[in-house]
């Protein structure tokens, strides 16, 4: 048992600084992440949070080179980014995600203009694919309090939310600012996206978002324990990789692999297996009601 | 600017332009905007792989396009489209992110993967890309019909026989063969910019098909070339002049069609205002 133990928590894991910060960031980013992207997979608007993510990247690498903190072009750019993409977002999903696409094709652009001019090492690295062990205690704060605002506003808008992404007709006829809420959901979601970019960096801010709601949403119906099942996947693939990724530097080589991977990857493997309980969950329904209905027959016959 | 060692850019950014033109046309008709964006990803996790590995990048670039294709398709059918596409992208990534990181030469492979390199490209892969160019075009040549009929009057596709799950199937396998054969100049994030960029510019001038897929070639190259020459002028990436160009032709575009929106809709008035003098 111990040994057991010893070789999934490897030395030193409890103990490290660096961990600690991590499993603090990353459970907060991905208790936002989930939240914001349980209303995301209910929009459709994947494409979208995935757009806002390559849009962080060109803040955060933007913010790197004049010498700010990523965190603030991360989380600056991507509120800029989700206003145009509102402004020039059209109703028709296909026009939207179009105009979506070459918001983020400029967006990209603009970060390999950024990450060319910047000499430092490890930018590219950093922006993209996230430095969660190397984030100063200090980003705690910022992640939290700016966490703490994107989940407020979204309890905030949550039930005009729904019915707007129900219904925008029936929630337009009943009075609720449509548009104005829209925006007020991008707002959350460019928050959130530029937080879970300090976790995966930006390209990878995705998983988080998308996966554990996904996932969620393919196990239960209601909104509200799609909202709990979600934060507990997200934090569990976010802690899973943590751990994953410190241990990997026992395993035979010395190379880590990157965080980023060990969570997308504990991510993805959530989302198919949630994939295969609701199979099993739906046929197991479907054998029920055919014995019942057979039994029933049964009854009527007899 | 055309210096010899020039001349393979010039001429692999000519074969690439015109394949994301037409491509990109069907992308932009079906809407596909998201998996033309996650499929260039898959294939830079094939190209980290291939340079782990040691075997032609090119390789790593197909193989990975075409399995990233066909497993968004495959869990397309039981999944959301969208979920399913943003889900494959990060895992493809995340794919990369990890061959790469075993790699020495992390951070350099990173960039000129995702942001093209306009150095990057060597005689021996000229033929290859040529190849792959020419496969493409007949591919959309050969899917023409039923790919304009499942993409526009899907249930009349349907009623005639052509089954829309496997035209999606075939035509994110055209895109991955495109993807394979540009990101080595544009890189893996903007060949999907030239692929939705200078055809929807074209659409937004035309509503004509053959029309519109003539001027997203003309526009695709314009696109590429200008980039190239403002690449070597100015010393910046050439993806950032690609993602900025098309963002400017779509803009055009789509400014052009609003203006003509507009002059069209005052034609009316006058009947208008000669119906309500009537009343």
């Amino acid at each position: 048992m111990h040994r057991i133990y010893g070789w999934v928590f490897e030395p030193g894991f409890f103990a490290s600084q660096p961990v600690h910060v991590a499993l603090v960031i990353g459970g907060v980013v991905a208790v936002v992440s989930a939240v914001t992207g349980v209303f995301t997979v209910m929009r459709g608007q994947s494409f979208g949070g995935h757009a806002l993510g390559d849009v962080s990247a060109a803040g955060g690498s933007g913010a790197l080179l004049i010498g700010f903190s990523p965190i603030a072009g991360f989380v600056g750019l991507g509120i800029v980014g989700a206003g145009v993409m509102d402004l020039i977002g059209v109703q028709r999903l296909r026009s939207r995600d179009l105009a979506t696409g070459i918001v983020l094709g400029a967006a990209i652009g603009m970060s390999a203009l950024f990450l060319y001019v910047n000499t430092s090492s490890g930018a590219t690295q950093q922006i993209l694919f996230g430095s969660i062990f190397t984030a100063s205690s200090a980003t705690i704060g910022v992640v939290v309090i700016l966490g703490a605002l994107a989940l407020a506003t979204l309890a905030a808008i949550c039930r005009p939310l729904l019915l707007a992404t129900v219904s925008p007709d029936i929630a337009a006829a009943r009075g609720i600012p449509v548009r104005l809420i829209g925006i007020a959901y991008m707002l959350a979601l460019a928050v959130s996206v530029g937080l879970s970019s300090v976790a995966t960096g930006a390209i990878l801010s995705t998983a988080l978002l998308i996966g554990p709601a996904a996932a969620a949403l393919r196990l239960t119906r209601r909104v509200s324990t799609a909202v709990v099942a979600a934060c507990l996947i997200g934090v569990a693939a976010a802690w899973v990789g943590i751990l994953l990724t410190y241990d990997s530097y026992y395993w035979g080589s010395a190379r880590r692999l990157p965080v980023s991977f060990f969570i997308v990857a504990v991510v993805f493997a959530a989302y198919l297996l949630a994939g295969l309980c609701s199979r099993w969950a739906v046929s197991r329904a479907a054998t029920a009601a055919v014995t019942q209905a057979v039994a029933s027959a049964d009854q009527i016959a007899a | 600017m055309f210096a010899s060692f020039m001349i393979n850019t010039w001429l692999v950014a000519t074969i690439v332009a015109p394949v994301a033109g037409v491509v990109g046309f069907f992308v932009v008709l079906r809407g596909s905007a998201f998996p033309a964006h996650a499929i260039p990803k898959g294939a830079f996790a094939g190209a980290a792989g291939a340079a782990l590995l040691g075997v032609s990048t090119l390789l790593g670039l197909a193989v990975f396009s075409l399995l990233g294709a066909l497993g968004i398709g495959a869990l397309g059918r039981k999944g959301r489209h969208d979920v399913v596409t943003a889900l494959a992208l990060v895992m493809m990534l995340a794919l990369g992110a990890a061959f790469l990181s075993r790699t020495t030469e992390y951070e350099p492979e990173i960039y000129s993967l995702l942001f093209g390199e306009v150095l990057g490209v060597s005689t021996t892969e000229l033929l290859p890309v040529l190849g792959l160019g020419i496969a493409c075009i007949a591919g959309i040549i050969v899917l023409y019909r039923p790919l304009m009929l499942s993409s526009v009057v899907p249930e009349v596709a349907e009623a005639k026989g052509v089954r829309g799950h496997r035209i999606e199937i075939c035509f994110l396998i055209v895109v991955a063969l495109t993807t394979a054969m540009t990101v080595p100049v544009v890189g893996a994030l903007l060949i999907f910019s030239l692929m939705i960029g200078p055809p929807a510019a074209a659409r937004s001038l035309t509503s004509r098909p053959g029309l519109a897929i003539v001027l997203s070639i003309v526009i695709a190259l314009a696109t590429v070339w200008v980039a190239i020459a403002a690449s070597y002028l100015y010393n910046w990436p050439i993806g950032f002049f690609v993602g900025a160009l098309s963002a400017v032709a779509y803009g055009a575009g789509r400014v052009w069609a609003a203006w003509r929106r507009t002059r069209t809709a005052r034609i009316p008035a006058p009947a208008v205002a000669s119906v309500t003098a009537r009343a």
